[in-house]
């Protein structure tokens, strides 16, 4: 994909007119924004790389409303840039790239979508998906597709909008996406619980996310932030809203949690970094040799699917979601630790996506946790009925 | 007597009854099964009573294998399926056809597991929305989308159609309360999606049969979210001079930054009828009343219900009472969930469901009035505030004649205004048969055929609930 020519079209239409004539020609395509994220997934043999990057503007934004419109290629600071300036935000808190891919972190709103690209609040406020209302798209033919639309609430027909999150740009090139959005609250503040061990932190995790002071943000990073052993463990766990609301909480979810000893507390900007370093999978980022992995299980299985792997291979770990993302860190080495990872989750039910490892592991090992029976089939037809031609973005998520 | 078509049925399989009733007998244990004429009536409709179809045969399994096993045996034979919770759809998305089979969930209803601490519990798709919510309650837990019909409709008709609720402007739709399905498929295999984990690899399947209405096939079991109650809660009534203010009212409080956990509407007649119902205490001068409801330990709930009487008190409310009690809440409540109910008792009615930006609302409020006047019909608006979905009831008289076809035209007339102002047919009852021709109106011929062919993927030959959702007009075939 990297030597392929690079077409950058200017309006729908142009996208359509570009897809149909590589359907004709059976050329396989690649899609990119800021390609931020190009290192993630399998490699794909394209013949001609299709940019969004001059379909770009904000096309509708109403505060009141909550919902705010963008062409694919809108950076993403951009966006967030005229949301902030109405006090509002995405609430599924998009990652920022920069620290695992080493660039510069800008992104597009057509990658985070194709992504369906989330971050720590993903517990509280739901993932990208949740938050995407509307898509607009050309599909494997040429034709422009719309689903969905501009408000929040919408049952008609069947719900494409999610399909297309998370896509990676095999079923359609995103030419428009439309988010509902939330108020910044006024306030923020994480609670940290200090040399936990995992299995207890988790214990911290969960039980905050039982309680009912609205948990944000639920993260625990053991031997510290930069992996040193002499760091101190962090259990991490955020609260957001009203000023009033937020030193009520605090206080409140202090005394829910006292039988796990001390804590401190970190207010507005030092939470803000903390939850961004989270986020960014900042503790595991370098070095950059290194392979990473996000596995996703029941909160509480976190420390033993951990375990389980760490008797089989040498890993740098850390949890989000209260415990039920596990990141890890391991070296490149053979499958960069598929086989062992994939055999620990398929036995306690989840699942394990490679993020980040060379173009030749991620030519031999699969970077999707592989489909099985009806399902595999399922998404092959499904891959088909947007593209039948099979020139987007060709196995990339391996259909 | 109606103007929704129904696709004609397959004389071959009216032909076979019989031997299908034997075949589908061996299939079901003792009493699974119902052929007579009378039994097979109480599944002719649901709550578009204005539709009726006797169906083939209801089946009643009580395992997945079981659905398994009759849904293969239909795929082999060519004989359509209507898949069926409690059968409370608005929409008629549970109205069978004489060709079909139901296939219903009612007596698949089992707790299968609560995990407290990952926050789950997995289901039989046949437990009541409100079951859910009882057997996590002893923990402190609930399940939130709240349809006003959680008491009788199933957690497999709220996946089948996406439902809200009155609170998910804070906890979301069905869609974002999921996290895994057990689904039979038309050719009887069983798939597992997602489990008690986020997100899926691959294409996310929970979002595409979430609100699929029972076509690409029939989900069993269900893992969904719980959610920790909260300390306390308590609503707000707001009643004031006209809609136009009220919708002022609540663009105020959002774009304060304030998200309630509900923001409900009702309308002067809608007031009225309910009142006279519940005796909750409603304001029956007003031409506009909002429910606003808070959450969170006393001290919040205090400091946020002072914010928002603030913003209201700027629009010179007539009433303004903050519930004093948990009596007085469960009254302001029950008079809102009630008002379907309390609507019937005055006059037979048709429950629109569309969704507008909440920026279009005086207009349309007026633009409503003026439609239902010029087709000579009753209305009464209430509808979820904050996020535009409309639930205007259409009055009419079953007995006069002309008066359906009357109220099914100003229906129309509405969902397309809905959609000319930037909104949608259906916010979360779902197309049905209700709204199915009017799908054109909302999609051009690429979108729907691109659901189509999405559709094919998992019922090629238009078996599983195939009177729905898509206008029988251009349907994709398996030729095409």
């Amino acid at each position: 994909m990297e030597n392929a020519s690079v077409v950058t079209p200017a309006s729908e239409a142009e996208v359509a007119d570009i897809i149909r004539q590589a359907q004709e020609s059976g050329t396989p395509l690649a899609i990119s924004g800021r390609g931020s994220k190009a290192g993630i997934g399998r490699p794909v043999a394209a013949g001609l790389r299709v940019s969004s990057l001059a379909l770009s503007g904000v096309t509708l934004y109403e505060p009141s409303e909550m919902v705010i419109a963008a062409h694919a290629g809108t950076p993403l600071s951009v966006l967030e840039a005229h949301l902030a300036a109405s006090g509002q935000r995405l609430t599924f808190e998009p990652p920022n790239p920069a620290a695992l891919f080493g660039n510069d972190g800008e992104q597009t709103v057509g990658g985070i979508v194709a992504a369906n690209w989330s971050g720590p609040r993903r517990i509280q406020a739901g993932a990208c998906r949740d938050s995407l209302i509307g898509v607009r798209f050309v599909n494997g033919l040429g034709e422009t597709v719309k689903s969905g639309g501009r408000v929040m609430k919408n049952v008609t027909g069947l719900d494409l909008v999610k399909v297309l999150a998370g896509s990676w740009g095999t079923l359609g090139f995103l030419t428009e996406a439309t988010f509902k959005v939330a108020p910044i609250p006024e306030a923020e503040a994480t609670l940290a619980l200090v040399g936990l061990d995992d299995r207890r932190a988790v214990e911290a995790l969960t039980s905050a996310m039982g309680s009912p002071y609205e948990v944000s943000g639920a993260a625990h990073v053991p031997g510290g932030w930069n992996g040193g052993s002499a760091d101190p463990a962090l259990t991490l766990m955020r609260l957001e809203g009203s000023a009033f609301s937020v030193r009520q909480r605090v206080g409140a979810l202090a005394g829910h949690l006292a039988g796990f000893g001390g804590h401190s507390v970190l207010e507005n900007e030092d939470s803000r970094l903390v939850w961004a370093g989270v986020r960014d999978c900042a503790p595991l980022a370098h070095p950059d040799t290194q392979a990473i992995w996000r596995l996703s299980t029941a909160p509480t299985r976190g420390p033993a699917v951990v375990a389980d792997i760490a008797r089989q291979r040498a890993v740098r770990h850390f949890y989000d979601w209260s415990g039920g993302l596990v990141w890890l860190a391991t070296s490149t080495e053979g499958d960069a630790g598929a086989a062992a990872i994939r055999g620990v989750v398929d036995t306690v039910g989840g699942h394990a996506t490679l993020v980040r490892a060379t173009l030749s592991v991620r030519t031999e090992v699969a970077v999707f946790h592989p489909q099985i029976g009806a399902l595999a089939q399922a998404a092959a037809d499904l891959k088909h009925a947007f593209d039948p031609a099979g020139i987007l973005e060709p196995g990339r998520m391996g259909v | 007597m109606t103007s929704t078509a129904f696709p004609p049925p397959d004389a071959a399989v009216l032909a076979r009854r019989e031997a299908i009733w034997a075949d589908l007998a061996r299939l079901l244990p003792f009493g699974g099964l119902i052929t007579s004429e009378a039994e097979r009536r109480a599944f002719e409709t649901d709550a578009l009573v204005a539709y009726r179809q006797m169906p083939l045969a209801v089946a009643l399994p009580s395992s997945t294998e079981e659905v398994a096993a009759v849904l293969a045996y239909c795929n082999r034979e060519g004989v359509k399926v209507v898949p069926r919770g409690a059968g409370t759809s608005l929409a008629g998305g549970a109205i069978p056809q004489e060709d079909a089979v139901v296939v219903g969930l009612s007596r698949m209803s089992r707790v299968l597991a609560i995990d407290y601490a990952n926050r789950t519990a997995r289901v039989e798709a046949g437990i009541t929305n409100l079951a859910i919510s009882d057997a996590v309650g002893a923990g402190g837990f609930f399940y939130a989308p709240d349809p006003s019909s959680q008491l009788a409709c199933t957690i497999a008709g709220n996946i089948a159609m996406n439902s809200g609720g009155a609170h998910c402007l804070k906890y979301g739709v069905t869609t974002n309360n999921l996290l895994g399905l057990r689904v039979v498929l038309m050719d009887g295999s069983v798939v597992d999606i997602g489990g008690d984990h986020l997100d899926s690899p691959g294409y996310d399947w929970l979002g595409l049969f979430t609100g699929s209405e029972g076509q690409l096939g029939v989900v069993t079991e269900a893992t969904v979210r719980i959610l920790p109650r909260a300390e306390g809660a308590r609503p707000l009534l707001i009643g004031f001079a006209s809609s136009e203010i009220a919708g002022a009212c609540v663009t105020a409080i959002i774009s304060a930054g304030i998200i309630p956990v509900a923001l409900e509407f009702m309308d002067g007649p809608a007031i009225r009828i309910c009142e006279d119902f519940a005796r909750a205490g409603y304001p029956v001068e007003a031409e506009a009343m909002l429910i606003v409801e808070v959450e969170g330990s006393e001290a919040e709930i205090a400091d946020e219900l002072a914010r928002i009487e603030a913003i209201a008190r700027r629009f010179d409310p007539l009433v303004l009472r903050v519930s004093q009690s948990p009596d007085e809440s469960a009254a302001i409540w029950k008079g809102r969930k009630s008002a379907f109910g309390a609507m019937g008792r005055i006059a037979d009615y048709l429950c629109m469901d569309g969704t507008i930006p909440t920026g279009q609302l005086s207009l349309v409020l007026t633009s409503i009035a003026d439609i239902c006047a010029q087709n000579g019909v009753g209305v009464a608006n209430i509808f979820h505030a904050g996020d535009g979905n409309l639930h205007p009831l259409i009055l009419y008289d079953a007995s006069k004649p002309g008066d359906l076809e009357r109220a099914e035209q100003a229906g129309a007339e509405i969902l397309k205004l809905c959609v000319d102002v930037g909104g949608c047919l259906t916010g979360e009852h779902g197309v049905g048969i209700e709204k199915r021709d009017l799908m054109t109106y909302q999609y051009a011929r690429a979108d729907l055929v691109q659901q189509m062919r999405v559709r094919a993927v998992f019922d090629p030959r238009w078996l599983l609930n195939p009177a729905k959702v898509f206008p029988l007009e251009g349907r994709l075939t398996q030729e095409s």
